[in-house]
């Protein structure tokens, strides 16, 4: 579009045509203030603060809805201009309750500030105030009508921006209120994002409430740890009696990815940290029960034991289980641990996508991976399986803001009637199971187009939707589970030119597990365990015949040849419905949280940190890496990091062979005491910056990611913008070449919205919405 | 069967009006009332299907609209506008005799459920005023008097309400 | 049914049929009925406009805008269909003349909106009847189905190869929808909120399709125009204010009712005269010109002709034509009172100073006029109506602010009579001060 010019308060600017003026006056640093205005929503023109003056206009004119014309003269300081915001603030305030010193808004409240800033000090108006009793609409939404201001931004966040429509305005003039979808109750996808965008203290949260003062908080900006998707949260924490408590997560400095977004699990569910189920002391078995322990007996034991049975029986006579929901440091930590010190490569992890097959694929291949901002920015986007709004919340609103916004087009290929398929151009709805089917169609093979005609799927439709993506330039295509092995080789290679791909895991480092090597036959970076000389030369000497899976482990376990299990933070007793007893030969260390079915039957359980409670990296589905920052804190537990180093250490290892540290400046990362908004990103940046990281110690993580960034080519991502905060995007093409693997051990987690695995079983906020819903099926209604 | 044939082919008809079926909302809301005396839970979970819209969305419009109600009221609905022109020619004494009259206040229902009484804004009929609608039938240039008449008119009537 | 007047200084264009039966499609017919189509069914579009915005013909529903003028403002190519729309939607305070055109000559307002669909290239209308107005429903529903029978509405109009639908369309009540956009949005099954203006319904209007919406009586006034010219009609009236209007006459007069008058016409003479004065010998107070929300006038402020211009030269406005006559009785505190209690309860809650303005208002006036008023609160009136003026999201919140910041002005010695503790000064019985 071309640039129009127009003057505000006497400054020129430039803008392109089409820019709104409110957001033309913002470009060149002039606040015009609004609450009904807000960035992607739709235009309402209601709460009249943005009236400005524009010449040759008789009347004040909202700069929200008034799009730069050029040689616009307009001005948003005038008497006449100051006058009208006082206004409105003043009648906002009429009726508003002024209740801020017990609101939960009060200090982070639009209202407040735009009292401050434009309203008036004497108040003219003594009438009695309308008021409405506090309404619960469901376990974590509260909404109190008499301090609400009526911006609609939640209507349009629920609506336009969810796709759920489960609130509504009702009545009318005064008495005119925001209703929810039940009457006096909420059915939707609890995500939050009424109480986040809501400018004063009308809707609170049912987790946050009454409980602590927003000054009282420090915010650490750090990555969500549920599903595989990679929001950023905002937590805030508090000093409690065994250490920092999470209060609150939220994500109103839209520093992530995902922008306004956060779901239900991002928002809410970091409760599970102060489970009283916690585990906060190790615990040893003795004559079959698990005791007490002091944390110098635990690792002396664990030290003692893998010793033994290394020199006894080799490293092959010790398995390796790693986690999803580590970072990347501990994961590649674990690996570099069970080659280099257990000498063994029987090491897994619970799979949920296929990301060597990915990597196989892709190999060689740049240019061929889809971060989570493409998918915002794609001209089109194919889904193949999966159900986005239900296991990947974060994707399914990046593709609904693109089609809103950007008019992307959306295709999917599913078995069910997704609720995306509102959004879709194109839906073909194919047979249960059939996803290798559709990718093999997709690929070019039309003797796989009869199994996949179904419902409303045809020949003719699924002929037609087959030529429309192949039409299509700048595809995205993200693709679940069930293509997996050699369907994955066929989607990359079958004629969609230009497409770039994502794989869907379902927990949030599944990624960074694949790509730090939990597997039997995979270095870190996808590397065969026969690789050039790049991890020997660090590494010294590897066992190089691939090791066992997780289901061979329980088989060589029972057989008696597994002597050892090292699980860090996972449960594949669960997961993999293994026969516990399979283990009793065999010596188990378990760090976890919680005492899950695999940790009861071990010999030692170390009680772990969780992700809010350390630092270090996480690498989403789509391969983008963003830091993890310690927020919480809780007395009696260990991060997995230094409880593998210390392990090491009690098995008699070097540990600086495991972790180079040393060598950096003595520093303090800032994170511990919390850090105000932005704080802790700032100071890690002048860190870097000033050549000043920290690395002196064997406990940092820093000192892992820098030997990642060294080893795993497509990690060499900027340091300075991911110590910024920022996502970085990996190409899976740097890696090596993956491997094919046995399409079984794919597992999917079959989380929705309202279950994390391991998580969400110890989140309350979870349980309880879970028990509040009948159905728990996501609202489905008539798209507008 | 919640509605009648006649609401029906109305509806019907009303749908081939429009190129969308929302856009037949408001009129069909008050045939509707008109029918069953009010908005039942019911009716709105009923139309809403009929017209693909979320129940919400029909109450948000039903709340927005000063004649439709969503809870039962009497047979005959007594308003008595009170608006400017009206308030000039005794319009206010007229609500206040028929609050004596019918021993009720503003929105509320006899106990016979025979008549409501409702105090309403401007109903067109400045220059006949004072004037009162009862149901949809008009009653102009009243006086205290006339209203008792009209008033026992109704109470006789019993049955018909259009 | 509603009792009609007549009175010799009337000339009746829009109620030339009142009472004459027209309803019945024959006797309108019989009339002159569905000439003024026939004739625009040979012009040419831009014909019909230049002849409708020659006369001069005005927005009758209160902003008075040109309508022809308004009619060229409809795009001649659209891919979305084009609309035309009645707003009948009468429900200003002190008008009462819509009612009066539905019950006695609905075919007139279904041939203006023949017209003015051919003028614009519109296929389909559609006639907007407030819900309470629904024997008038009924009886415009009767008139579209005598109407199709015969083939005058349809495909093919009178053989002219023009497909035309013409459908009635009702409202529930809400005065809000009175707005032209806030009615596009009530007649697709919404909540009557305004819309955010520009764009125009002229571009984009009724499910975003470009949308002419004139109020009733200006499209029963426009079959005379394509009959008798705009010249004739522009006469009728004052210069830029052509034609007659229908003025509903209430209050204190003697003789109310609704009247056909040449634009420009006297205010005095209108009360004095066609109204017959004040009933009782009693002395003129004030007259709120043209429905509630046009600013009052003083008694010595009548001596004004009745067209648009004029009354805005004199701080008032020609508005939708109620003229409400207030004697020496009236409790002006009491009026203004009343006049917002209206705007408060009609008001649709969107934006915060119309919202919140009006409830405030209301609030203040009753406090005071019940006797427990203090001094600020009368400046704190006026600046509450002054910072509503023009800020609001539509001219409700203006239509709520302008005749308040004129009682004001005009009555401030009556607010202050109220002060102190004071019964109301007007109130007949003595009603305890505070209840």
């Amino acid at each position: 579009m071309p640039d129009v010019t127009l003057t505000v308060d006497g400054k020129k600017l430039t803008t392109p045509a089409g820019t709104l003026l409110i957001e033309a006056c913002k470009s060149v640093g002039i606040e015009v203030p609004s609450f009904c205005y807000y960035p992607n929503l739709s235009l309402q023109g209601a709460c009249r603060m943005c009236l400005v003056k524009i010449e040759k206009m008789p009347k004040l004119q909202t700069a929200c809805t008034t799009v730069i014309s050029e040689g616009m003269v307009v001005a948003t300081d005038s008497d006449e201009v100051r006058q009208a915001r006082k206004s409105m603030v003043e009648m906002l305030l009429g009726n508003h309750p002024l209740d801020c010193p017990v609101c939960d808004a009060g200090g982070e409240c639009e209202l407040q500030d735009m009292t401050f800033s434009y309203g008036a000090a004497e108040s003219k108006f003594m009438e009695a105030k309308n008021h409405k009793d506090e309404q619960q609409w469901s376990p974590v939404v509260y909404f109190d009508r008499p301090r609400c201001i009526l911006c609609y931004r939640c209507v349009r966040v629920c609506g336009e921006g969810m796709d759920v429509w489960a609130l509504g305005v009702q009545n009318r003039g005064v008495s005119s209120v925001i209703a929810p979808n039940k009457e006096d109750h909420l059915e939707c996808e609890e995500c939050g994002m009424c109480i986040d965008i809501c400018p004063v203290g009308a809707l609170t949260s049912g987790a946050y409430r009454y409980k602590t003062r927003p000054w009282e908080m420090n915010h650490v900006g750090t990555t969500c740890t549920h599903c595989a998707d990679g929001c950023k949260t905002t937590l805030g924490v508090r000093r409690s009696d065994t250490g920092m408590e999470i209060v609150r997560g939220d994500n109103r400095d839209k520093s992530g990815i995902n922008n306004d977004f956060l779901c239900i699990k991002g928002r809410y569910a970091f409760d599970f940290a102060h489970s009283t189920e916690r585990l906060t002391q190790p615990l040893i078995r003795k004559d079959g029960k698990l005791i007490p322990a002091t944390w110098e007996e635990a690792f002396a034991l664990a030290g003692k034991k893998f010793a033994e049975i290394r020199a006894a029986h080799g490293g092959e006579a010790i398995g390796v289980v790693g986690s999803s929901r580590t970072t990347n440091e501990e994961n590649y930590l674990l690996s570099k641990f069970a080659r280099m010190v257990l000498g063994t490569n029987n090491v897994d992890h619970h799979r949920t996508a296929d990301f060597p097959a990915l990597a196989a694929a892709l190999h060689g291949k740049p240019g061929q991976t889809a971060s989570m901002r493409d998918v915002l920015s794609a001209t089109a986007i194919l889904l193949i399986g999966n159900n986005p709004t239900e296991q990947h919340p974060l994707l399914a609103w990046q593709i609904r803001s693109n089609v809103r916004l950007r008019r992307a087009k959306l295709y999917v290929v599913n078995s069910q009637p997704i609720k995306l398929r509102r959004q879709a151009t194109g839906f073909a709805q194919i047979p249960a199971g059939a996803e290798a089917h559709a990718v093999a169609f997709l690929a070019g093979d039309d003797a796989e187009l009869d199994p996949l005609v179904h419902q409303s799927a045809t020949r003719e439709s699924l002929l037609a939707l087959r030529d429309k993506l192949r039409a299509e330039t700048g595809l995205v295509v993200a693709f679940s589970s069930e293509v997996r092995g050699a369907d994955v080789a066929k989607l990359v290679q079958g004629g969609l030119v230009g497409a770039r791909f994502i794989a869907l895991a379902d927990y949030a480092n599944s990624r960074g597990a694949a790509d730090m090597g939990l597997y039997p036959d995979l270095l870190p970076g996808y590397e065969p365990l026969t690789a050039d000389g790049r991890f020997t030369q660090e590494w010294g000497p590897l066992p190089t015949v691939p090791g066992l899976t997780i289901p061979a482990m329980a088989a060589a376990a029972k057989a008696g040849k597994l002597k050892a299990l090292y699980v860090v933070g996972s449960n594949p007793v669960a997961r993999f419905s293994l026969d516990p007893f399979a283990f009793s030969g065999s010596f188990v260390v378990v760090q976890d949280m919680f005492l899950t079915e695999t940790a009861s039957m071990a010999d030692i359980v170390l009680p772990a940190a969780n992700a809010y409670e350390k630092s270090g990296t996480f690498t989403n589905t789509c391969g983008d890496v963003q830091l993890v920052k310690k927020a919480g804190e809780v007395a009696g537990v260990k991060s997995d990091f230094e409880m593998i180093v210390r392990i090491a250490d009690a098995m008699g290892f070097e540990v600086r062979k495991l972790v180079p540290f040393g060598g950096g400046t003595r520093a303090d990362m800032g994170q511990s005491r919390g850090a105000q908004s932005g704080e802790a990103d700032r100071h890690s940046v002048w860190l870097e910056a000033h050549g000043l990281e920290p690395k002196m110690s064997p406990f940092d993580p820093v000192a892992i990611f820098d030997e990642i960034q060294r080893l795993v080519p497509s990690y060499n991502v900027s340091r300075l913008d991911l110590l910024a905060g920022n996502d970085q995007p990996t190409d899976i093409a740097e890696a090596g070449p993956g491997a094919a693997h046995d399409p079984n051990l794919i597992i999917p987690g079959n989380d929705d919205l309202f279950s994390s695995g391991t998580l969400g079983r110890y989140s309350h906020t979870l349980n309880s919405v879970m028990e509040n819903k009948n159905a728990p099926t996501p609202s489905e209604v008539a798209a507008d | 069967m919640l509605f009648s044939d006649e609401f029906e082919a109305r509806f019907a008809e009303m749908l081939t009006h429009y190129p969308t079926r929302r856009s037949t909302l408001v009129p069909t809301l008050l045939y509707a009332q008109d029918e069953i005396g009010y908005l039942s839970d019911e009716a709105i979970a009923e139309l809403a299907q009929r017209l693909d819209l979320t129940e919400l969305e029909v109450r948000n419009v039903i709340s927005y609209y000063s004649m439709l109600v969503t809870k039962p009221r009497g047979k005959y609905n007594v308003q008595v506008c009170t608006n400017i022109a009206c308030m000039l020619k005794g319009g206010e004494e007229l609500l206040n005799h028929c609050k004596h009259k019918l021993g009720i206040g503003h929105k509320e229902t006899t106990p016979d459920g025979e008549f409501s009484l409702e105090e309403v804004e401007c109903i067109g009929a400045c220059s006949w005023a004072p004037a009162v609608q009862v149901n949809y039938d008009f009653h102009e240039n009243l006086t205290v008097q006339k209203m008792d008449e009209v008033l026992d008119d109704y109470k006789n009537k019993g049955g018909e309400i259009l | 049914m509603a009792s009609l007047v007549s009175h010799p200084d009337e000339i009746r264009v829009v109620s030339k049929r009142f009472g004459q039966g027209a309803t019945d499609l024959d006797r309108y017919l019989a009339l002159d009925g569905y000439q003024a189509i026939q004739k625009a069914l040979t012009m040419s579009p831009d014909d019909i406009i230049t002849l409708v915005k020659n006369s001069g013909l005005r927005g009758r529903g209160g902003a008075g805008f040109n309508t022809g003028m308004k009619w060229s403002f409809v795009p001649k190519q659209s891919a979305k269909p084009k609309y035309v729309l009645c707003n009948g939607d009468e429900s200003e305070p002190g008008t009462c003349k819509d009612r009066l055109i539905f019950e006695h000559d609905p075919h007139s307002v279904i041939e203006g909106v023949m017209i003015a669909a051919l003028a614009v290239g519109s296929h389909t209308g559609y006639i907007y009847i407030r819900g309470e107005y629904r024997y008038l429903s009924l009886i415009m529903q009767r008139a579209l189905k005598d109407a199709y029978a015969r083939g005058f509405l349809g495909k093919n109009v009178f053989g002219s190869g023009y497909d035309l639908d013409i459908y009635w369309h009702g409202g529930a009540g809400a005065y809000e929808v009175g707005e032209e956009s806030a009615l596009m949005e009530s007649l697709e099954g919404k909540r009557g909120i305004p819309r955010i203006r520009p764009p125009f319904p002229a571009v984009v209007g009724l499910w975003g399709g470009p949308t002419v919406i004139n109020n009733a009586e200006t499209l029963a006034s426009v079959p005379p125009i394509i009959l008798n010219g705009a010249d004739w009609y522009a006469n009728l009236g004052t210069p830029k204010n052509g034609g007659t209007r229908l003025f509903c006459l209430s209050g204190h007069l003697n003789r109310p009712g609704v009247y056909e008058l040449p634009m420009g016409y006297n205010l005095k003479k209108m009360i004095y005269e066609v109204g017959g004065g004040i009933p009782g010998g009693r002395a003129l107070k004030a007259v709120v010109p043209g429905g509630s929300s046009t600013p009052i006038l003083l008694a010595d402020e009548i001596d004004v002709a009745m067209d648009f211009d004029s009354l805005a030269k004199a701080g008032s406005m020609l508005g939708s034509g109620g003229v409400v006559v207030l004697d020496d009785t009236t409790c002006m505190v009491k009026f203004a009172l009343r006049t917002i209690k209206f705007y408060q309860h009609e008001s649709c809650g969107w934006c915060i100073p119309c919202r919140e303005g009006t409830d405030w208002l209301k609030k203040t006036l009753t406090r005071f006029h019940a006797g427990a008023g203090m001094k600020k609160d009368i400046d704190n009136i006026y600046y509450l109506a002054e910072n509503m003026l023009g800020k609001t999201f539509c001219p409700l919140g203006d239509a709520a602010a302008m005749p308040t910041m004129a009682f004001v002005k005009k009555f401030r010695k009556e607010f202050e009579d109220h002060l102190d503790g004071k019964p109301c000064p007007f109130e007949k019985t003595a009603d305890p001060v505070m209840a």
